[in-house]
C-alpha cells in the first residue's frame, strides 16, 4: 500500500489528461480533491466503522457478490439495499428530507440522479486514484461527487425457444408488427433508471408515436429493467422490448435459450454513477468502498461476473460480448433526462395505462 | 366460597387510589394520537398546497377536482370497484356452501379442513399472488405448461391468464375467502338444531326449513362476509401491486403508492386515500343498520348440538368441491413455491436431477437484507402483539363491564381504525411522523403504531366477546373484597381468558407478518421487514428467493404460534378450573 497520495506515476499517466483539457486545467485543479489512494489510514478508521449500507439499482445478485468480495478483503460488511434506481432515487430523497442518514454509497442507472444530489449538495467530493488515471474524462465528474462505475445498454432480446433466427426482430420499428402482439415485455422507466434513459432516447430519437404504437400491442410491464430477461429467459414472453442487456449475455452463458439484438435505430444506454453521500452514518467505510468498487480488481469482477461494461482502461473484456464502442449506441443526456423525467413518466403511464 | 372481610376494609378503600379514571384517561389519549392525529394530517394534506415561491400551505379543492376529473384515477377508481364487488360476491359463493358443509353435515375430517382454511389466512396476500404468477403466467406458468402437454396445444395458447382483471380478482378471493368462510362457519354452528327440529315438527320440508329458518339465521353472517371481503379486496395493495402493473392497469392502493415516486405528491396522495376512508365507513354504518334490525339472538340457552345433516351419496362431490377450493388458496400455491424455492428456474418442475440447494444459500448466506429483515419482523411481530393485546384487553374490560362513563367513545375509537385501510393509514402516518412533534419515521416504532392501531379493532372485537363471557360476579366479589378494578381484572378476569388472550396474541402476530400496505409506505431500509423485502424482490424477478422467504416466513409464524400456545401455565396445555 503506498502512502502518498500521488507517485510519479500518478503524475505522468494524468499528464496526458490534463494536456487535453489545458486551458480549463488551472481552476478545476483548483478545486478538485487529490486523488486518494487506499491508504492504510482509511482502511485502519474504516475497519473501526465496521460496515456500510450500499444502496444500489444494480442486480441483486452481483450486488451481493460485490459486497461479499469487498468484506472478505477488508473485513467490512455491506448491507446491500437493491431497487430499482428511481425507486432508490425517492427512497434516499425521502430519507434526507427526513433527516435520516443511513446510505453510505449509492449506485444508480440514471445519471440525472447526480445532478438533483449534487445540486442538493447532498455528495461528498471524493476521487479515488485509480479514476483519475484510468477513467475517461467524461465518466467522472472532475470533483469526484460521482463517478460512472458500470455501462448500461438496454437492447432487444429473444427466447431462441420461442423464435426462430430469421423471424427474430432487427429493429424497434420491427416490434410493431402484428406478429409480436401479446409476445413482448418491458420495464418501467418510474421504477428502473435505465428504461428512463431508454425511453428518454428512443422518444427523442424515434418519437414518442413509437410507444404509442408498442402500447397497441399488449405490451407485458415489468418495473425494473433486470426482471426483463428473466420473463425471456422463463419464456413468459417471446421477447423484450428493453431491458438490462448483460443479463441476457450472462443467461446465454449459462446454456440458456437466450439471444441479443441491437436495434439497427441504435441501442440505448445509461451509464451507472455511484457517489458517497456527505454526513453519511459510516464516513471511511464508505469511501474504502468506493474507491476499491473503482479498482481495477472490483472493475474485472464486473466484467466478467456481471458481464457489464467497465469504464476502467485497464479491465480486459471476455470473448462473447460485443465490445461498446462497435454497438451503435444512442446519445445519453443525463441533463435532458434530469429536466423532463416527470413529463417522461407522465406521458408514459398516460400510453401504457400504468 | 367464604372469606371473612377484614374489618379495617373500609379505611383501606378510601386512601387505595382506583387508578380505573387516569388508566381510562391515558388510553383515550393513547388512541387520539393513534387515530386522530394520521387522520387529521391526511385530511390537511388533502384540502391544501404548497406554493411554490412561498414554501406557505394554501386551502384547495384542486386535488380533489385531478382526482375525480383525470382519468388517471378515475379509471382506478372504477377498478377498485368492480374488484371489490366481484372478488366479495366469489367469496361468498364459495365460503357459504363450504361453511354449511363443514358446520351442519356430517362430512368427515372437518378439523382438517377448517385448519388449513387458516393456513390460506396465513398466507400473505402478495404472497399467493406470486405463487399464482408463477402456476399461471399464461405462457411460463405451470398450469399452463400442463395444459399444453396434455392436450398438445400450440405454444402460445393457455388456459389461465394471472395477468387479467379477472385473474386479479381470482387471487384475491382466494385470500379473503377465510374471512367469509370464519364467519359463516362459526354461525351455523351457533345455531341451535330446536328452531329446525320446531320448523320440521311443524311439518315443513328440509329445503322449507333450510329457506325459512336456516338461511335466514345465517344471513347476518354472510352479509357481513360479504362487506369484509368487499371491504378487505378493496384496500388490499399486494394482489394488486404483484399482479395488476403486468396486466396494465392500477387500483387505488397501487396508485396511492406510485404517487411517492419521485418528485411525492403527498397531497394528492392524501386526497386520494379518502375516497377509501369514506367509502369504507359508509359500508360499516350501512351494516351496523341492516344488521342492527335483523339482530337474531340466537345464543340462548344452552342449545342442543346442531343437528348434523346426513349426506350419503352426496358426499363425493361436496368432497370434491372442498377439495378443490382447498386447492386453490392453499396446495396449488405451496406447491408453486416449494418447487420455484428448490428448482434452478422458477417455473420448472423440481426433479431429483435438477434440485438445487442455490435459493437456499443465496437467501441466508448472500442476501444482506435477509437477517435484519428477519429480525424486524420477528421483534415488530412480537411487541405489537404483545402490546396490542394489552391495549385491547384493558379497553374492551373497561367498555364490556361499562367500568366508567364514556366507555361508549373508547368503544368507537377502538373499532374506528377497522375504517382504515393500511394504504391510507401508512399515508396518514407518513405525514404525521416526519415532521416535529413526533419524528419516528426510520424508527420501527412507526411500523409499531401503524400495525398496533390496524390491528386493534379485530383485537378489540375479540377480546369484548371473550369479556362478555364471564360473569361479572366473579370481579365483584374481588372488588368486594377490596381489590382495585384493576387488581380484580388482574388476578380474576385475566386467568379465566386465557385462550382468547392467546388467540388475540397469535392473530395480530399473523396479522403483522402478513402486512405490507402500511409497511410499504413507512419502511426505511434499516427498518426493512420480510413483507417488504419479498416486494423488493418481486421487482426484479427473483422468484427462487422469494420462495425461500416465504416458506421460511411461514415456518417462523407457525413456530412462534405453536411455541406460544406451549409455554407452561399460560398456554392451552394447563386447563383452568372455572369452579
Amino acid at each position: 500500500m503506498r502512502n502518498s497520495p500521488f507517485t510519479r506515476r500518478d503524475v505522468l499517466k494524468g499528464g496526458t489528461a490534463l494536456a487535453a483539457t489545458a486551458v480549463f486545467a488551472e481552476p478545476i485543479r483548483a478545486q478538485a480533491p487529490a486523488a486518494a489512494a487506499i491508504t492504510p489510514a482509511l482502511i485502519e478508521a474504516a475497519k473501526k466503522e465496521g460496515k456500510l449500507a450500499f444502496y444500489t439499482a444494480m442486480d441483486l445478485a452481483f450486488a451481493q457478490q460485490l459486497g461479499k468480495a469487498f468484506e472478505a478483503k477488508y473485513g467490512i460488511a455491506v448491507r446491500v439495499e437493491r431497487s430499482g434506481a428511481e425507486r432508490i432515487f425517492q427512497r434516499i430523497g425521502q430519507e434526507y428530507t427526513a433527516n435520516i442518514r443511513s446510505v453510505d454509497v449509492a449506485n444508480t442507472a440514471d445519471a440525472a440522479h447526480c445532478i438533483v444530489w449534487t445540486r442538493n449538495g447532498w455528495l461528498e467530493p471524493y476521487l479515488p486514484e485509480d479514476v483519475a488515471k484510468h477513467f475517461p474524462k467524461e465518466y467522472y465528474d472532475p470533483n469526484g461527487l460521482h463517478i460512472t462505475t458500470r455501462i448500461l445498454v438496454s437492447p432487444i432480446a429473444y427466447n431462441t425457444n420461442l423464435v426462430k433466427p430469421e423471424d427474430a426482430p432487427k429493429s424497434f420499428a420491427d416490434l410493431l408488427d402484428p406478429k409480436w402482439a401479446g409476445k413482448l415485455v418491458k420495464g418501467h422507466p418510474a421504477y428502473s433508471g435505465t428504461i428512463m434513459n431508454a425511453t428518454f432516447q428512443i422518444a427523442r430519437d424515434i418519437g414518442w408515436d413509437y410507444f404509442e404504437k408498442l402500447a397497441k400491442q399488449r405490451v407485458m410491464q415489468v418495473q425494473s429493467a433486470t426482471d426483463c430477461p428473466k420473463k425471456v429467459q422463463l419464456g413468459e414472453r417471446a421477447a423484450m422490448a428493453d431491458g438490462a442487456g448483460y443479463f441476457i449475455i450472462r443467461f446465454k452463458e449459462e446454456g440458456h435459450p437466450v439471444e441479443i439484438v441491437y436495434p439497427t435505430e441504435g441501442t440505448p444506454m445509461a451509464a451507472g454513477p455511484s457517489v458517497v453521500f456527505k454526513g453519511a452514518p459510516n464516513p471511511n467505510a464508505g469511501k474504502l468502498f468506493q474507491n476499491w468498487m473503482h479498482s481495477r480488481e472490483a472493475q474485472q469482477f464486473l466484467v466478467d461476473w456481471a458481464r457489464q461494461y467497465s469504464p476502467h482502461g485497464q479491465t480486459v473484456e471476455k470473448p462473447g460480448v460485443r465490445p461498446l464502442k462497435d454497438i451503435k449506441l444512442m446519445k445519453e443526456d443525463p441533463a435532458g433526462v434530469e429536466k423532463s423525467a416527470d413529463e417522461v413518466k407522465k406521458r408514459y403511464s398516460q400510453i401504457f395505462r400504468v | 366460597m367464604t372469606i371473612a372481610l377484614p374489618a379495617q376494609l373500609a379505611d383501606r378503600r378510601s386512601i387505595k387510589l382506583d387508578f380505573t379514571w387516569p388508566v381510562m384517561f391515558a388510553f383515550v389519549a393513547l388512541l387520539c394520537v393513534l387515530i386522530v392525529l394520521p387522520i387529521s394530517w391526511l385530511v390537511y394534506y388533502s384540502v391544501t398546497m404548497v406554493d411554490p415561491a412561498t414554501q406557505a400551505r394554501s386551502l384547495t379543492l384542486g386535488q380533489f377536482h385531478t382526482l375525480f376529473s383525470d382519468p388517471e384515477f378515475v379509471d382506478p377508481l372504477i377498478t377498485t370497484v368492480i374488484i371489490a364487488v366481484s372478488s366479495s360476491i366469489a367469496c361468498c359463493a364459495v365460503a357459504a356452501p363450504m361453511g354449511w358443509l363443514v358446520a351442519r353435515t356430517d362430512m368427515p375430517m372437518t378439523r382438517t379442513i377448517r385448519a388449513l382454511v387458516t393456513a390460506s389466512f396465513v398466507t400473505p396476500p402478495f404472497l399467493g399472488a406470486v405463487a399464482w404468477e408463477i402456476l399461471a403466467a399464461p405462457n411460463s406458468g405451470l398450469l399452463n405448461k400442463l395444459y399444453r402437454l396434455v392436450t398438445g396445444a400450440p405454444q402460445d395458447e393457455y388456459l389461465f391468464n394471472i395477468y387479467t382483471l379477472p385473474g386479479l380478482i381470482f387471487v384475491i378471493a382466494c385470500y379473503t375467502f377465510p374471512y367469509v368462510f370464519v364467519l359463516i362457519a362459526n354461525a351455523l354452528d351457533r345455531i341451535p338444531s330446536d328452531l329446525e327440529d320446531a320448523s320440521a315438527m311443524l311439518g315443513a320440508s328440509a329445503w322449507e326449513t333450510a329457506r325459512r329458518v336456516t338461511i335466514p339465521l345465517a344471513l347476518p353472517a354472510l352479509l357481513a362476509g360479504a362487506l369484509i371481503a368487499f371491504l378487505q379486496a378493496m384496500i388490499l395493495f399486494g394482489s394488486p401491486a404483484i399482479l395488476a402493473l403486468p396486466a396494465g392497469f392500477h387500483t387505488m392502493t397501487t396508485k396511492i403508492w406510485s404517487l411517492f415516486q419521485y418528485p411525492p405528491k403527498p397531497e394528492l396522495a392524501a386526497a386520494a386515500s379518502l375516497p377509501l376512508l369514506v367509502l369504507t365507513v359508509i359500508l360499516l354504518r350501512g351494516q351496523a343498520m341492516v344488521l342492527g334490525r335483523k339482530g337474531y339472538t340466537v345464543v340462548g340457552g344452552k342449545g342442543a348440538e346442531p343437528r348434523l345433516i346426513r349426506l350419503g351419496w352426496w358426499l363425493v362431490p361436496a368432497g370434491a368441491f372442498v377439495i378443490t377450493v382447498l386447492m386453490l388458496p392453499v396446495f396449488l400455491p405451496y406447491f408453486a413455491l416449494f418447487n420455484a424455492a428448490f428448482s434452478p428456474i422458477a417455473t420448472t418442475l423440481v426433479t431429483p436431477f435438477n434440485a438445487t440447494m442455490h435459493n437456499i444459500y443465496f437467501t441466508f448466506f448472500e442476501l444482506s437484507s435477509t437477517k435484519i429483515a428477519l429480525k424486524n419482523t420477528f421483534i415488530l411481530g412480537t411487541l405489537s402483539a404483545t402490546f396490542g393485546t394489552v391495549l385491547a384487553l384493558v379497553i374492551s374490560y373497561l367498555t364490556a363491564r361499562q367500568a366508567v362513563r364514556g366507555h361508549r367513545v373508547l368503544a368507537f375509537l377502538a373499532t374506528a381504525p377497522i375504517a382504515i385501510p393500511g394504504i391510507v393509514l401508512g399515508v396518514g402516518l407518513f405525514l404525521s411522523y416526519t415532521q416535529p412533534p413526533f419524528v419516528l419515521y426510520g424508527t420501527i416504532w412507526i411500523l409499531f403504531i401503524a400495525y398496533i392501531t390496524i390491528e386493534l379493532p379485530a383485537a378489540y372485537q375479540q377480546l369484548q366477546s371473550a369479556f362478555r363471557s364471564v360473569h361479572p360476579e366473579l370481579e365483584d366479589a374481588s372488588r368486594i373484597l377490596g381489590a382495585t378494578r384493576l387488581r380484580a381484572l388482574k388476578d380474576v378476569t385475566a386467568p379465566l381468558l386465557r385462550t382468547s388472550v392467546l388467540a388475540t396474541w397469535c392473530f395480530i402476530f399473523v396479522s403483522t407478518i402478513r402486512e405490507l400496505s402500511a409497511a410499504v409506505m413507512l419502511f426505511t431500509s434499516e427498518t426493512k421487514v420480510v413483507s417488504v423485502l419479498i416486494f423488493d424482490l418481486k421487482e426484479s424477478g427473483d422468484l427462487g428467493a422469494i420462495s425461500v422467504l416465504g416458506l421460511s416466513m411461514l415456518i417462523l409464524t407457525f413456530t412462534v404460534v405453536i411455541g406460544v400456545n406451549r409455554i407452561p401455565g399460560f398456554g392451552a396445555g394447563t386447563r383452568l378450573r372455572n369452579t
